[in-house]
């Protein structure tokens, strides 16, 4: 088994509400992050995928495809968009960089026949990122 | 759906490597430069990973409030500007980075009760790190 990632980067706008919660609750769980009008990140994405390398090609997976992927179900989503408003998974959950990861995930997950998704790992800043590995993943 | 979420933290910190139980011939053999008996310092960086699901109400795995306060004032204030063989768990044990990881992994597993610990990783230098995933960690 061999394990290759890929890099990508995008830029977007999000803030963190719950409507559940009063706006001192609000205030109290998402501190700055909670500004309605939006504040922005430059994310890095890291998408791993695992599987033998093809006696032929040399390849886990065709690295075109999986960028073209990437792009198709990721960048061209997410990229210099405000995540709240324009990104259906974030019209009702909280896009935390925990839940941008689970929500790549399961963009990709269906999409990578050639070879099988291992991480997703989303940056928010170089300080900090999350790893998702699925359901099913490693504990 | 369970996820991992790290953060990364950075303190300067000097020590010397040093063991009791070698003579000097032999801890200069073992520890080369880093024998130095005045000591030397670094910029450590400290990756924590903690997990757990990803709470409803939230979109967290914890609070980063709560993380960032509590490594700073359990790992941050203890080691930061300091020099680590003088603090009481390297009185007997050599200040390496692999027993700062283990250190710092038994502070956060024993007093963080916020999330599940996954991980401590340490880079001593850009080009050397060391982890430590608790006694059964693979």
């Amino acid at each position: 088994m061999v394990y290759l990632t890929r890099k990508a980067e995008f830029s977007a706008s999000h803030f963190y509400h719950n409507p559940a919660f009063t706006p001192e609750e609000n205030q109290r769980v998402f501190g700055k992050c909670n500004n309605p009008n939006g504040h922005g990140h430059n994310y890095t994405l890291e998408v791993t995928v695992k599987g033998a390398v093809d006696p032929k090609s040399g390849f886990v997976v065709d690295l075109k495809r999986l960028k073209d992927v990437m792009s198709r179900e990721v960048l061209d989503a997410f990229d210099h968009r405000f995540l709240n408003k324009e990104v259906p998974e974030f019209l009702t959950t909280i896009p935390t960089t925990e839940n941008l990861a689970i929500a790549i995930w399961q963009r990709l997950a269906p999409k990578l026949k050639a070879a099988q998704l291992h991480r997703v790992r989303v940056y928010e800043t170089p300080d900090l990122f999350v790893d998702v590995y699925g359901e099913d993943g490693e504990a | 759906m369970k996820a991992h979420l790290t953060r990364r933290y950075m303190f300067s910190a000097s020590h010397r490597l040093h063991s009791d139980e070698m003579s000097e011939d032999e801890n200069r053999a073992t520890y080369g430069k880093c024998n130095n008996p005045y000591g030397h310092g670094h910029n450590y960086m400290v990756e924590v990973t903690v997990s757990g699901a990803v709470d409803g109400q939230t979109g967290m795995v914890c609070d980063l409030i709560d993380l960032d306060g509590f490594v700073r004032t359990q790992i941050l204030d203890r080691y930061d500007h300091q020099n680590l063989n003088l603090r009481s768990e390297f009185v007997n044990q050599v200040p390496t980075t692999e027993n700062l990881c283990i250190a710092i992994y038994e502070i956060v597993k024993r007093g963080f009760k916020k999330a599940h610990l996954e991980r401590i990783r340490i880079e001593e230098t850009m080009l050397n790190s060391f982890e430590y995933k608790g006694e059964n960690g693979r």
